[in-house]
């Protein structure tokens, strides 16, 4: 044993207070997708509280098809080392070996994540084997609930990731949000019938009704391109959000995540989002979602 | 957690915000992501000015950072405002995977409190490190090492200063907030 493990004997990590605990500190800021240790130092500069490190942002595994994995340790390890915030990774759906090796990387939050090709079409991750949080995606509540009852200590409405098309993040958040708010005025009887519905633990959907929110934080993820964007799903409900393509493929990443770092915090004073959104330069360009060949937030069950 | 024990609290965004408060907490979070926000949000003076002046103030986490006279590890732009005599380093337990709970040595808080004395419970999240106390700081509570000799400081307070490194609004225990509202309390008296 290293004297380490001898001195923190006592103390119970990977516990559920301790991975729900670091989303809660989460609260109100933006995550960032960045590719370099360089994009990193300008999201943590811009007032990321956290970065998701990966070797492609979404808008080009989309434009690149192929296979897209987890990426290079060697990366995940020069971000780590870039930046003092924390540091998130993605594994293919279902890929337990890949989120293994990011917790013996020591990242910070594992992203299940549909961004990724999924790796097992039947079964996602059984979290509860890991000490590092994880945060999945949901496109509604049912869904959301079966990522809680695998062990995710956060959710993220998937969205339509690499878009810069916010309309399917609003239909998941909506989803979400929504139907959290029926079941709070449902009678006891009916949340049975509700869990059937939703294809989710009758255990948390009674706790919903009983606290009014999701056992877990709920960000935002999948779309998020202008300070506006955030001010949206964050007045709709949103606790954070996560900026994939959005900030480096505009006209001038820095000041972009700036804004949309001042746009999420300040996301009620209209003044506040429209002086961060003036001469902000060029937005991502953007797809339509009708014109897309594959729907990432199909992926996953 | 505050409305746990009756005291009425509200959010400050702006510098307009702060008036007529008779303490402040400054949460967890990322402590550079609070220090730009501080700046861009134009609190950083007027706070400052009213934390010189012996406003009380809690700060948890990320907030006992801001506070700290010395910060290891930080960015170099970072801004803290200096006031709790001792040095912490961020990050200082490792990454998300070694965050814990644990029961810490609270003795003083009790007593000051006249309550009965018992562990309390702390919840660590990438949590800063007291590396060392000047004379002006007064150590609260601690955290037992096995194999060290010494217990590592975990609460700290110097006047109205109040700092955890720990989140206790993340436990049921609210005996810090207590102690932190009487001395919102005592200043208001003064």
């Amino acid at each position: 044993m290293t004297s380490e493990s001898v001195t923190t004997s006592d103390r119970a990590t990977g516990t559920l207070t301790v991975k729900r605990g670091l989303a809660d500190m989460l609260h109100g800021g933006v995550i960032m997708d960045v590719v370099t240790p360089e994009h990193a130092k300008v999201a943590e500069d811009a007032g990321a509280v956290a970065v998701m490190a990966l070797e492609r942002v979404p808008a080009d595994i989309r434009r690149d098809g192929g296979v897209a994995r987890m990426s290079d340790p060697a990366l995940i390890q020069a971000i780590k080392e870039a930046v003092t915030i924390p540091v998130m990774a993605k594994a293919r759906i279902g890929h337990f070996a890949e989120a293994q090796v990011l917790e013996a990387l020591e990242v910070d939050y594992i992203d299940e994540s549909e961004v990724l090709t999924p790796a097992d079409e039947a079964h996602h991750i059984d979290k509860w084997a890991f000490s590092v949080p994880f945060v999945c995606g949901a496109t509604n509540l049912g869904e959301a609930l079966r990522r809680i009852s695998e062990g995710a200590a956060m959710i993220r409405s998937k969205g339509e990731a690499g878009t810069g098309n916010i309309v399917e993040a609003v239909r998941h958040l909506r989803n979400i949000v929504g139907d959290v708010r029926r079941i709070t005025q449902a009678d006891s009887a009916e949340l049975y019938r509700r869990a059937k519905e939703l294809a989710a633990p009758i255990g948390l959907v009674q706790e919903i009704a009983a606290t009014g929110h999701l056992p877990v934080p709920l960000f935002c993820a999948g779309g998020i391109a202008t300070p506006a964007d955030a001010s949206l799903v964050m007045q709709l409900g949103a606790e954070a959000v996560f900026v994939g393509s959005g900030i480096f493929k505009s006209a001038d990443p820095a000041r972009r995540a700036r804004a949309i770092v001042e746009a999420t915090t300040h996301y009620l004073d209209a003044e506040r989002v429209a002086k961060v959104s003036a001469g902000l330069g060029e937005a991502m360009r953007g797809e339509e979602i009708s014109s897309l060949h594959e729907h990432l937030a199909d992926r996953g069950w | 957690m505050f409305a746990d024990i009756g005291t009425v609290t509200r959010t400050v965004r702006a510098p307009a915000d702060l008036e007529g408060l008779s303490g402040i907490v400054l949460p967890g979070g990322e402590s550079t992501t609070l220090s730009m926000l501080l700046s861009s949000s134009g609190l950083f003076e007027p706070l400052g000015e009213r934390l010189g002046a012996g406003l009380p103030v809690f700060g948890t986490c990320a907030g006992m950072v801001l506070l700290a006279a010395e910060v290891l590890d930080g960015r170099p732009d970072q801004r803290s405002f200096g006031l709790l005599d001792c040095v912490v380093r961020r990050n200082g337990y490792g990454r998300q995977r070694w965050s814990f709970e644990a029961l810490v040595a609270a003795p003083k808080v009790s007593a000051e409190l006249g309550m009965d004395d018992r562990p309390m419970p702390g919840v660590f999240i990438r949590a800063p490190a007291v590396v060392s106390v000047g004379p002006r700081a007064e150590v609260l509570a601690t955290l037992p090492q096995k194999g060290v000799e010494a217990p590592q400081p975990v609460v700290c307070r110097q006047g109205a200063v109040l700092a955890s490194v720990f989140h206790p609004e993340l436990t049921g225990d609210r005996r810090l907030h207590r102690l932190f509202a009487r001395m919102t309390a005592a200043h208001a008296g003064t």
